[in-house]
């Protein structure tokens, strides 16, 4: 297909900065994708298109560590990554000693846009191996951006986990202004390894984030991965997941708590490669105002990957008569011994259950918020780490509490 | 004069598939303090909605008369300002709360309902305390607590869930709506006895219910036959055993 594309504010800033190679010439050909992409047509990035963004700006140490202390305070102690604009702030980084630092090699997938967009314009990110039977804890990666003017980062990270090796990364996106943050994160998880990844997307309002994980996962190896999406004027957050051999397990958990006309998007697609591997998907929405969410969610089993044991299930809770959901999931099965189910729930609040609290005496917010925590707990209570677990349930209530405020 | 619970008059409607439906016609009760009442009548006469409007459900239009209580205007208040004055329904059907720790969802009500009365609330240490006294009491384990709210709970333990939050609410008016829970002896009986428990001159109750069974637990000062919306007589105790030898249709013909 050699189709151009007409120059569009961002396709033109984009390529003004991308680097030379196979990723710029596929921007240059494709530009953002477009509404008739069919793994495009909830998500239109016709807004995005219309932005000119630059390269953000330089930020002082001091600067660096106000903004952590105020958009991340969960990453004051313990071991952290800290960007911030795209650069890494060595200062503020602090990484356990039994990790080694590598030099990246994600590989570019040409039929993913975020990916395409990602290599053209890649800043060079968290790329670290987590050595063989190493329990490497908990590390904590922090991406903060801030501009007056548009800008964007497209930090490019991978995070390696040799045979029975394990780590929990607790990724916290952040920031401030119209900005654009394009990351991605490789995963690779060996023999018995075991990645726990827990994402809290809570960027301006006025910005937009478009995520793009790719991880493989070998024999007996684990990525369990929650994502709490509660900023960004609109977002996607899209997994490749690819179970390579027999027993592999994925999670791909979310929460989506979206206010006004927040967009946000889960788009996963989940390859069963092997026999006997296991993927799992709870994704909870909460829509408010006119809050528009989206999930695709595709399992593919291949022939080979008897026994695969595939669970997704996708629900929206409907807090106005202008919020919105999009659900498609998807199966291709090729193999014929696989348990494989799905389902999508739609809904406002009970009347009964609401009214029963408020006769109880309970006021009718707290009731609400009530009944949107009883909703979002099968979901959040998928978090097994109590730190973390505990960290998210905050990030719940304050937003609840700024939204009813 | 009686100025704990006075209704006059009420008339209330429900929006059926969009016709309005009058379902209370000009009802009149009065209940006084430390009294405890019974309304009985065949099905479809608006007990269970009575109830409802009692307690704030918002299905219901009130469309005429009014309800005082303790002298305010009991209609104008939300349903949880219902329950910090005093008034507790206990369902006929408890709603299951899949997602709500039994345990949180009491404690925040109690709260709510400190805080509304001006009472301290109560901390972790002084509401478990209050709880597993009364749950001694109910012969109820402390692993209901634990379970969300009626969320596989057998009818019995419905009920006396129901039962434990009254007495944690130490309401002044009860409502029970029992209209469908007649045949179930053991049901009732946690009810009747959760209702003797607060018995006593500053607790009034108002039992719903279309069985003189329930009676049999609970002695009535007054009770109350309904028919088509309205009351249509009223008297002592013994009305319920004339009603469980009689039938309605004495009463329905003299008003006819």
């Amino acid at each position: 297909m050699s189709e151009s594309v007409a120059l569009s504010p961002a396709l033109g800033s984009f390529l003004a900065r991308a680097h030379e190679g196979e990723a710029r010439e596929l921007l240059a050909r494709q530009g953002l994708p477009q509404r008739r992409l069919e793994a495009w047509r909830y998500t239109p990035l016709r807004d995005v298109d219309r932005i000119g963004f630059e390269p953000p700006a330089h930020v002082s140490l001091g600067e660096a560590e106000a903004l952590l202390a105020r958009l991340a305070p969960e990453a004051r102690s313990g071991f952290r990554v800290v960007f911030v604009n795209g650069v890494l702030v060595p200062e503020l980084t602090r990484l356990p000693e039994a990790v080694i630092l590598t030099a990246p090699d994600a590989p570019l997938l040409a039929d993913r846009p975020l990916s395409v967009l990602n290599s053209a314009l890649q800043q060079p990110g968290l790329s670290l191996t987590v050595p063989a039977g190493v329990e490497a804890g908990q590390i904590c990666l922090v991406s903060l951006v801030s501009g007056e003017e548009p800008v964007s980062t497209h930090l490019a990270h991978q995070v390696t986990l040799e045979k029975e090796a394990t780590l929990t990364l607790l990724d916290i996106q952040s920031g401030e202004g119209a900005y654009l943050a394009n990351p991605s994160l490789t995963v690779s998880v060996a023999e018995g390894a075991h990645l726990t990844h827990l994402r809290v997307q809570q960027d301006d309002v006025r910005a937009t984030n478009l995520t793009l994980v790719n991880a493989s996962i070998a024999e007996h190896g684990t990525y369990d991965s929650f994502t709490l999406t509660l900023g960004s004027r609109l977002s996607r957050h899209e997994v490749l997941a690819h179970l390579g051999g027999k027993h592999a397990t994925v999670h791909v958990n979310a929460a989506q708590l979206l206010a006004g006309t927040q967009h946000a998007d889960l788009t996963s697609v989940i390859t069963h490669a092997a026999p006997d591997c296991n993927s799992r998907q709870t994704v909870k929405n909460v829509l408010m105002d006119a809050a528009h969410g989206v999930f695709q969610g595709k399992i593919y089993v291949d022939r080979i990957a008897q026994k695969t044991d595939g669970y997704q299930m996708n629900q929206a809770l409907l807090l106005s008569e202008k919020a919105q959901i999009d659900s498609k999931p998807e199966l291709e099965i090729y193999a014929d011994d696989v348990k494989c189910s799905h389902g999508a729930t739609v809904g406002a609040l009970d009347d009964e259950q609401l009214f029963y609290l408020r006769a109880r005496g309970v006021p009718y917010d707290t009731a609400k918020a009530m009944l949107v925590r009883a909703f979002l707990l099968d979901a959040l209570s998928l978090v097994t780490d109590e730190a973390a677990y505990a960290l998210l349930d905050q990030r719940v209530e304050a937003w609840w509490l700024n939204r009813e405020g | 004069m009686n100025d704990f619970l006075k209704i006059s008059g009420l008339c209330a409607q429900i929006d059926d598939n969009g016709t309005p439906k009058e379902i209370l016609r000009g009802l009149d009760l009065d209940v006084p303090k430390g009294e405890i009442h019974a309304i009985m009548g065949p099905n479809g006469s608006g007990k269970s909605t009575l109830s409802y409007v009692l307690a704030g459900r918002e299905d219901y239009e009130v469309t005429g008369g009014s309800a005082h209580f303790m002298g305010e205007d009991l209609l104008a208040l939300e349903p949880e300002e219902r329950a910090a004055l005093g008034v507790f329904l206990a369902f006929q059907a408890p709603v299951e709360l899949p997602g709500v720790n039994n345990a949180n969802f009491l404690r925040t009500a109690v709260n709510a309902v400190r805080r509304a009365r001006k009472e301290d609330e109560l901390d972790a240490v002084g509401f478990l305390k209050a709880v597993r006294a009364e749950t001694k009491h109910l012969h109820m384990s402390d692993e209901m607590l634990k379970r969300n709210v009626n969320v596989g709970f057998s009818g019995g333990e419905k009920k006396r869930n129901e039962v434990l939050q009254m007495r944690m609410l130490r309401p002044k008016f009860a409502i029970l709506d029992e209209t469908d829970s007649g045949l179930d002896i053991d049901a009732l009986r946690i009810v009747a006895e959760g209702v003797n428990s607060l018995r006593g001159p500053d607790f009034s109750a108002l039992i719903i219910t279309h069985h003189q069974r329930l009676l049999d637990y609970i002695k009535p000062d007054r009770v109350h036959v309904m028919a088509k919306g309205r009351i249509i007589h009223s008297g002592g105790a013994e009305v319920a055993l004339a009603l469980e030898a009689q039938g309605y249709q004495q009463y329905l013909e003299a008003v006819a």
